[in-house]
């Protein structure tokens, strides 16, 4: 039974992961960088403890003074949140020899599902469709995998995951060199130069699988449609995902408890899948060992609060739910709202207003408010705006009227992006691809130019 | 301590069934203010008063974890400063950062930085890179000529406006 946990993140997922606390009633301890300590988080928490300099380097990736922070301030656990440590086995170990409890699952888990090239091994193993393709070593063997499994294809770094470290190749000219960048970067960026190829699936969705697992039994919570992307990132997502046919979405929840299963998974976490509608098919993409950041979908139309799941696993307790129980009731859809210009440039400044939608059916997981700094050196996620409705039709009218409720003052913001997508009858019709929110703004700055 | 969505939606079903519009509370710890509109949906601007409690000092920070870059030392003030006017620099083009974030020499570690002093620039060559929101943007040397000064060292963070390298225009 956990005491005391240290949220060791920052805006709204510091939030939500306090309010999980509150509500379970385990005092929490914000661990903050210098530019975080008067933040919303900082405020809501029973206590804050400076974690180091505003550098994510010297403080939220600082494995030392995040184990430091939760032995000075007298946890038992620590709960990383998303981005930053969370999926980091160092962190996961360290804790270990520290005698606190990791929010995640085992160092060996997080390993495995870091790696996507040993990830994508596991899958074939347990009988998961993957995309044709496999590692490459030099360009001369990327050219010949390329020719066997067709054009174009995806360059993938092994440690990368999360839409780091793609690159695109539609042809042999364009192969080598982009190889060779990718390797390079993927060494830099990763420390793991390996690479390999996919076959890049055009017109294809993002849908993943939500699963929880105690280490002996693996459950799902049902699918999330993430296809509304930008550069690769996600930008809104729904639950369920919509106009799957049931056989397919049932394969799709088989494959991802299957994968989880032979992990022996314990904890949270997400497995991605691309699907092609047009061939009914779908592919193992990657697994995300954290809480992700478009769980509030899935809890709202399942009834879960799954940070506080997450907690009691960590705890060590059996999965407080059999499958049968999860069940989905309407349809929700969550908009991420970000601080950048019309352009998709950051706009880091301080927010002088900001007003939310209020009402049934209107969630809003946030971590600033009026006078809150954004600071240049984190990520742009200002909040996050959910709605649900009876179904799909009824949340796309009330995403439509809580975006233009916003109003964000101080530094500019994605809105107006928002509010174009929730308009556009092409996102009203459902089922949008990973390619349809690049086609839109296209669309959209063609008719600026008249 | 904050007011979750289901204690919003509990103060507004009871005020739905009233004739105020507009619904104010404020404690010590926070002020929430709920607005409806013509059309009658309601907005919310909430306000966490509470001050955060005790930030204490940062604890004994012990090394580094393998992975996490090494603390950047930040450059002396002295040496980023203007030169004096009418001084050997008079004639140098500024290229500031466009953005506040973190200045990279390099497009990633270990690759030969993009601009040397001594080296030659045109107007659109990427000189540099700022990281802000964990997206890179280029810098661009904005003037044809050469590089006369590089500021900032690799990983520092730069404000906004910040003078990042200055170059030497090209005559003609």
């Amino acid at each position: 039974m956990l005491r005391r946990i240290l949220v060791a993140n920052r805006g709204e997922i510091a939030v939500r992961i306090l309010a999980a606390c509150q509500r379970l009633g385990i005092e929490a301890v914000l661990a903050a960088s210098e530019a975080d300590l008067d933040s919303v988080p900082a405020r809501l928490a029973d206590r804050t403890i400076c974690l180091g300099p505003p550098p994510p380097a010297e403080s939220y990736l600082n494995i030392g003074a995040v184990v430091a922070a939760a032995a000075a301030a007298g946890c038992d656990a620590i709960h990383p949140g998303y981005g930053f440590l969370s999926e980091n086995p160092g962190l996961a170990r360290a804790c270990a020899a520290a005698g606190l409890v990791f929010i995640g699952p085992p160092a060996a888990q997080l390993e495995l599902a870091g790696d996507k090239l040993a990830a994508r091994e596991q899958a074939a193993a347990a009988g998961l469709p993957v995309l044709p393709g496999g590692e490459v070593a030099s360009a001369a063997q990327a050219q010949s995998l390329a020719d066997g499994i067709g054009w174009p294809v995806l360059i993938k770094a092994a440690g990368g995951g999360g839409g780091r470290g793609l690159r695109p190749a539609g042809s042999p000219a364009e192969l080598a060199p982009a190889a060779g960048q990718a390797a390079a970067e993927a060494r830099a960026a990763f420390g793991d130069p390996r690479i390999y190829l996919e076959r890049f699936v055009p017109g294809a969705r993002h849908v993943e699988v939500q699963l929880l697992g105690d280490g002996k039994r693996v459950i799902h919570a049902r699918d999330r449609d993430c296809s509304i992307q930008r550069r690769y990132q996600k930008v809104a997502e729904e639950a369920p995902a919509p106009l799957l046919a049931g056989p397919l979405r049932a394969a799709i929840h088989d494959a991802a408890v299957a994968f989880g299963s032979r992990l022996g998974y314990r904890g949270l976490g997400t497995v991605e899948f691309l699907v092609d509608p047009g061939r009914g098919a779908f592919y193992f993409l990657e697994m995300n060992a954290r809480i992700q950041v478009e769980h509030p979908v899935t809890e709202q139309v399942c009834g879960l609060d799954l940070v506080a799941e997450q907690i009691a696993l960590a705890e060590g307790r059996p999965l407080s739910l059999a499958q049968e129980e999860i069940t989905v009731t309407g349809h929700a859809i969550e908009c991420r709202i970000c601080a950048e210009d019309a352009h998709g440039r950051p706009a880091p400044g301080t927010i002088t207003r900001a007003v939310f939608p209020a009402g049934p059916g209107i969630r809003v997981d946030t971590g600033i408010q009026a006078r809150s700094a954004v600071p240049p050196l984190y990520d742009s996620l200002l909040a996050k705006l959910i709605v649900t409705g009876d179904d799909r039709a009824a949340a796309v009218t009330r995403l439509r009227r809580a975006l233009a409720a916003c109003e964000i003052d101080g530094v500019a913001t994605n809105l107006p992006q928002l509010a174009r997508l929730a308009g556009d009858p092409g996102f009203a019709a459902g089922g949008a691809d990973t390619g349809f929110l690049a086609r839109l703004t296209r669309e959209a700055a063609v008719a600026a130019r008249g | 301590m904050n007011l979750s969505n289901d204690d919003i939606q509990d103060i507004l079903r009871l005020l739905d069934s009233s004739p105020y519009a507009e619904f104010t509370l404020e404690t010590s710890r926070f002020s929430l203010q709920l607005r409806r509109s013509a059309e009658g949906d309601w907005t919310q601007e909430t306000q966490v008063l509470s001050r955060p409690v005790a930030p204490d000092p940062a604890p004994v920070r012990t090394d580094p974890a393998p992975g996490a870059a090494p603390a950047g030392q930040p450059a002396p003030p002295g040496e980023t400063g203007a030169p004096a006017p009418g001084g050997p620099g008079a004639d140098l083009r500024d290229i500031v950062s466009p953005l506040p974030g973190t200045f990279y020499r390099a497009p990633q570690p270990g690759a030969p930085p993009f601009a040397e002093v001594g080296g030659d620039v045109e107007r659109g060559t990427v000189v540099a890179i700022i990281e802000t929101m964990k997206l890179m943007n280029p810098v661009y040397a904005g003037t044809a000529g050469t590089v006369a000064q590089i500021c900032l060292d690799d990983g520092q963070f730069a404000e906004q406006g910040t003078v990042l390298m200055r170059v030497r225009p090209r005559d003609g």
